[in-house]
């Protein structure tokens, strides 16, 4: 378990390292790919809920940190990210092939949105038109192509074997 | 506490926690000053993590210089760069003498006048680098790798040898956060050397870096390729942050609507704001 966690605190304080230092500077067609959200919904999948949102604060203080952003706000927004992705995959996603790409691509749409609207009450907001419009759907495009690469090396890492068949029937004990 | 609480109270008070948490600290983050516990924090932590920014941004620039070769040959990079350089020289000695000639003759023509000082006086430069940056949907906001041990402060200009780049909008101790030209935030009073047409730079709500000088008359001929630069006010003890001939930018597209009091203008500034790798922060000498 406190190896587990090391090994996805490691995986998020990098993708957030890279994410600051590296990838918010490449914008293509408009979009920045998050390589960041990805990993986070990649761990929460693997490793539930409670990884999910204690990882997503604290890579989302790494982040605020990081960029001399308000403190508190990418937390908020990694800490609820993290926790329902990670439902997501304690319910009923984690078996399923297409769970990566499904939570990145809900998730990324929904990220947007929210941090719309934190940043919106907190008078710090972009133009909507602007993030919904022409940065969403680039990003969109690139964090779905991020999702099964990710995710296929967060659970090389985090030691997690080969996804196992869903159980197909149940059995009743006497 | 897996004892006492079973699973899903357990992941409901975590999450509680952390959501409480984050709370605390956006409100606390909002209603301490600059020099507060949580910003000195904040400022603390940047300084760790810059050597892995640095190492980051290091490991990455073989990369990123690929890519811009890869990007420049499909659009004849070699030769569209020596003639930039060249017209980036032409452009900046011209700027350089048409601003001296339109001060001198200004000067001239009104005995009263009081030069404000000269921007390479009265400030020192500081020479840095840009290790992060904010997602650009949000705002147009970069970090550099030098901050008040430098004797950076809140809204020193920040230049390159192009032009204009913006302002420092935070300071933390060996980090500093400038805000862009293309920030929705920013906005900079300006002038066109060629008609004196004076007005303020903005940035639109759209994607792209192209700018707007508003509130210029239509009465002010502001025509195609004029040159923008920072007009550096003076009003009693009160001056522009930003002193006065840093180039900003070309007009790209000027029009005169009947339906508004104001002319329509677009710049493109001359900074290229995609490749920006490091910037000069002007430091006045005096405060």
């Amino acid at each position: 378990m406190a190896l587990d966690g090391l090994k996805a605190g490691a995986l998020l304080f990098v993708a957030a390292v890279i994410q600051v230092s590296i990838l918010n500077s490449v914008t293509v067609l408009g979009g920045t790919p998050d390589f960041l959200l990805v990993t986070l919904c990649a761990v929460a999948l693997l490793r539930g809920s409670i990884f999910g949102a204690v990882g997503g604060f604290f890579a989302g203080l790494v982040v605020d940190t990081a960029t001399l952003d308000t403190m508190g706000v990418t937390a908020l927004l990694f800490t609820l990210t993290g926790y329902w992705i990670g439902r997501y995959g304690e319910t009923t996603g984690r078996r399923r092939q297409y769970a990566p790409v499904l939570s990145v691509g809900v998730v990324t749409i929904l990220y947007a949105f929210a941090a719309l609207l934190v940043r919106f009450m907190l008078g710090q907001g972009g133009s909507p038109e602007r993030v919904l419009l022409d940065a969403l759907p680039p990003s969109l495009l690139f964090n779905l192509l991020l999702a099964l690469p990710v995710y296929w090396f967060c659970r090389w890492v985090l030691s997690l074997g080969p996804a196992r068949e869903p159980v197909r029937e149940v059995r009743l004990i006497e | 506490m897996s004892g006492r609480f079973s699973g899903p109270v357990k992941r409901r008070i975590v999450l509680g926690v952390l959501v409480v948490l984050s709370l605390i600290l956006i409100t606390v983050y909002f209603r301490e000053s600059g020099g507060g516990a949580l910003h000195n924090i904040q400022s603390a932590g940047s300084t760790v993590l810059r050597p892995f920014e640095i190492a980051a941004t290091r490991i990455a620039h073989p990369f990123q210089d690929l890519y811009n070769y890869l990007r420049g040959l499909v659009n004849a990079k070699s030769e569209r760069d020596r003639l930039q350089a060249e017209l980036d020289r032409t452009r900046k000695r011209l700027i350089k003498l048409q601003f001296a000639a339109q001060q001198n003759k200004t000067l001239q023509s009104s005995l009263k006048y009081v030069s404000g000082p000269s921007f390479p006086r009265d400030y020192r430069p500081v020479t840095t680098e840009i290790i992060s940056k904010l997602p650009s949907q949000f705002q147009q906001r970069v970090v550099i790798a030098a901050g008040s041990a430098n004797g950076i402060h809140e809204d020193d200009p920040v230049v390159t040898a192009d032009g204009l780049v913006g302002k420092v909008s935070k300071v933390a101790s060996h980090q500093a956060q400038v805000m862009l030209l293309t920030d929705e935030d920013t906005a900079v009073s300006a002038v066109d050397i060629d008609t004196r047409a004076e007005g303020m730079v903005r940035h639109g709500h759209g994607p792209g870096t192209t700018l707007f000088l508003d509130k210029v008359p239509k009465s002010e001929h502001v025509a195609l390729n004029n040159r923008i630069v920072t007009a550096g006010w003076h009003q009693g003890k009160l001056s522009s942050i930003y002193p006065k001939g840093i180039p900003i930018g070309i007009v790209s597209s000027a029009s005169f609507p009947s339906t508004d009091l104001y002319a329509s203008v677009q710049i493109t500034p001359y900074v290229d704001f995609s490749s920006l790798d490091s910037v000069v922060v002007l430091v006045a000498k005096k405060r």
